[in-house]
């Protein structure tokens, strides 16, 4: 199993390297000068070419990525916002919580409903409730969730006056976006599990546990689920990832201050440190989110252990 | 009389033995006759079956092409028809615009700003006083345009990767693969935002955006499929006439593969309209006055408390047109792959 761990950390480490090659060449292609930007519209050429002299901007591409390649991943070095100077690294780890907490919350209200209404759809495929799940889940797939957000806002907070319609300070504020951000999800899962259960319980050691007297909430709940949760589990994962990604735009829905909020705003104001900062750090948090979803699907599945034995 | 038992002892056993070996050779017949049988089927269309063999269900394959069978099956499914129905009015919609829409998309009427629906303006009007029906309505063009061209360049540009990746395999197919996960390691919509605001913003840098952020999942598809056809015999005899690479890729392989491309291109497109509203949504995408449905509802956000319709209307557009699409996908997948089917 350690060995599994090792290779599945040292697969990580190029793919970081290149997702922020990847990251870094985007935002050296866009167009207009950092020097010039970060001294404001009253700065001479002078002061300008000096500013790019120390900022190093006139050196090669190569070399101006290994700076940056080297700043990231020795010191977490982000580089410094070119409107405020703040360091990125630290205006990144101080919104961060916020963007994990929504994504999270997403992710607990999409495996809430999720998960047993995929088991109760399975169990009893093609009934009403089957129907209408799936139909609802086809539903969730096809909002944006912008749209919801805002649905949800007039519906709850301008009608109803039930939630606040922005910020995130209180866990009424969470109620509307967390639902926002993880219905998607839900229906993502809800679609997953049902398939994954409907093949498991086709299965003959459940034919076997049904014929040996077992009772039916055991043999879905004991026998199969343990079975058909283990595709879900992959998707519980990418959903978490997607969703912080996701974050990006319910964060501006709902005015959020999270690291999604903060990259948009970064790029109206041609923040380029900082929208290359958040990338990086969610395609970061996204890697090591997969990898651990991995591992535990090294334990969970035995197969998978087996082959690192 | 004992003699005459023994006889009759003798002629039980010898008829006994009879019995057994006339039973053997009926039933040694009966599987010759049944190979016979199915073997006659298979090659002899037509042949009368014995009736004492439970063969009917083995028949001749009907020649009949794949692609009809496949329609034949898409149009037995309800929901499969209902996504149809609506791509097919979305698809009208955008083509007759200019005959359906009752006003210009940007045609101000500045005296009946942020009006709610009425018989004149259905939908309502926006803050600039522009008809919203008629801004939906030809925002159907622009959703259209952008889903399907950011896909079909994800197609072409993930299509040749994955054929090369798949084909060759070996080094190259590590690079491109290593590539595609490096890509997949950022959520799809952020390396989306991450492109476009590196382009700037814009129908074009948009298409790019939303196309260059989806081509790993057509690479990653295209090089399975073709992983699975390389070593067949069709391949082999392909390149024994002296079939070229290009063509034996392009002639014989990937028009086999097409079935899990043309359900990946389905939910694609509607992946690929809702990553572009949220583009355009959050400023980085199509901007006004062009009527793109994201931008609708981004600017529809500051007026939400008081003009619901700027913000309902676009946002059912959008959501009418992906349900469709997904319909129209999971329809295509149980019919191009009937094993898949839930």
């Amino acid at each position: 199993m350690l060995k599994y761990i090792g290779r599945r950390i040292l697969l990580l480490l190029p793919v970081l390297i290149g997702v922020s090659f990847i990251v870094f060449t985007l935002m050296y292609i866009t167009p207009g000068d950092p020097a010039a930007m970060q001294l404001g519209e009253q700065a001479t050429e002078t002061q300008i070419l000096q500013l790019r002299e120390q900022m190093g901007l006139d050196d090669p591409f190569i070399v101006q990525y290994g700076r940056f390649a080297k700043g990231v991943f020795t010191e977490l070095d982000f580089g410094r916002s070119y409107r405020t100077n703040a360091l990125v690294f630290n205006e990144l780890l101080t919104r961060f919580p916020t963007t994990l907490t929504l994504a999270a919350t997403g992710v607990l209200v999409a495996v809430f409903i999720g998960i047993p209404v995929g088991i109760i759809s399975a169990t009893k495929q093609y009934s009403l409730f089957d129907n209408a799940a799936m139909m609802f889940a086809l539903i969730g797939v096809s909002i944006p969730n912008f749209f919801q957000g805002l649905v949800a806002i007039l519906i709850f907070s301008v009608w109803a006056g039930w939630f606040p319609s922005s910020g995130y300070s209180t866990p009424m504020h969470m109620i509307l976006p967390a639902l926002t951000i993880g219905t998607s999800s839900a229906a993502m899962i809800t679609r997953m599990t049902r398939s994954s259960m409907l093949e498991v319980i086709r299965q003959d050691y459940i034919r076997t546990a049904r014929a040996k007297g077992q009772k039916e909430s055991k043999v879905i709940n004991q026998h199969a689920l343990k079975n058909a949760l283990i595709p879900v589990v992959t998707v519980i994962g990418l959903q978490f990832g997607y969703l912080l990604g996701g974050a990006v735009l319910t964060e501006t829905v709902f005015s959020i201050n999270g690291i999604g909020l903060l990259m948009v705003n970064s790029i109206k104001m041609r923040d380029l440190p900082m929208v290359q900062g958040g990338v990086l750090f969610i395609a970061l948090t996204f890697s090591l989110v997969n990898l651990f979803v991995d591992i535990l699907y090294g334990f969970i599945d035995p197969r998978i252990k087996a082959q690192y034995k | 009389m004992s003699s005459n038992k023994e006889n009759e002892k003798n002629k039980d056993l010898m008829e006994r033995e009879d019995k057994l070996k006339a039973k053997e050779v009926t039933g040694h017949e009966a599987v010759v006759k049944n190979y016979q049988s199915q073997t006659e089927i298979q090659s002899r269309p037509g042949d009368v079956k014995p009736k004492d063999l439970d063969i009917k269900k083995i028949e001749p394959a009907k020649r009949k092409s794949q692609w009809a069978e496949v329609w034949k099956r898409l149009i037995k499914n309800k929901a499969a028809i209902a996504g149809m129905i609506v791509i097919l009015i979305l698809l009208l919609t955008a083509i007759f615009a200019d005959f359906i829409a009752p006003y210009g998309y940007e045609t101000q009427f500045l005296d009946n700003t942020r009006t709610a629906p009425n018989a004149d303006n259905w939908f309502g009007t926006d803050n600039f006083g522009r008809d919203i029906f008629s801004r939906v309505v030809y925002g159907s063009r622009i959703s259209i345009q952008v889903g399907f061209i950011a896909v079909g360049v994800a197609m072409v540009v993930g299509g040749i990767l994955g054929s090369i990746s798949g084909y060759y395999s070996g080094r190259i197919d590590n690079v491109i693969m290593r590539l595609m996960d490096v890509l997949l390691a950022i959520p799809g919509i952020l390396l989306a935002i991450a492109i476009a605001a590196a382009l700037g913003p814009g129908l074009v840098n948009v298409m790019i955006a939303v196309g260059i952020a989806s081509i790993p999942r057509y690479a990653r598809i295209v090089r399975a499929s073709v992983l699975s056809l390389r070593d067949q015999e069709f391949v082999e005899a392909a390149k024994a006439v002296g079939a070229n690479d290009f063509r034996i890729i392009t002639k014989y392989i990937l028009p086999n593969c097409m079935a899990p491309i043309i359900v990946q291109g389905t939910l694609g497109v509607a992946e690929a309209i809702l990553s572009a509203a949220g583009l355009s949504f959050i400023g980085l995408g199509i901007q006004p006055p062009i009527p793109e449905w994201g931008a609708m509802l981004s600017t529809a956000r500051i007026y939400i408390r008081d003009a619901w319709w700027m913000a309902i209307f676009p946002g059912l557009a959008i959501m009418f047109t992906i349900f469709g699409l997904n319909l129209l996908g999971d329809g295509l997948r149980d019919a191009l792959d009937p094993r898949l089917k839930g």
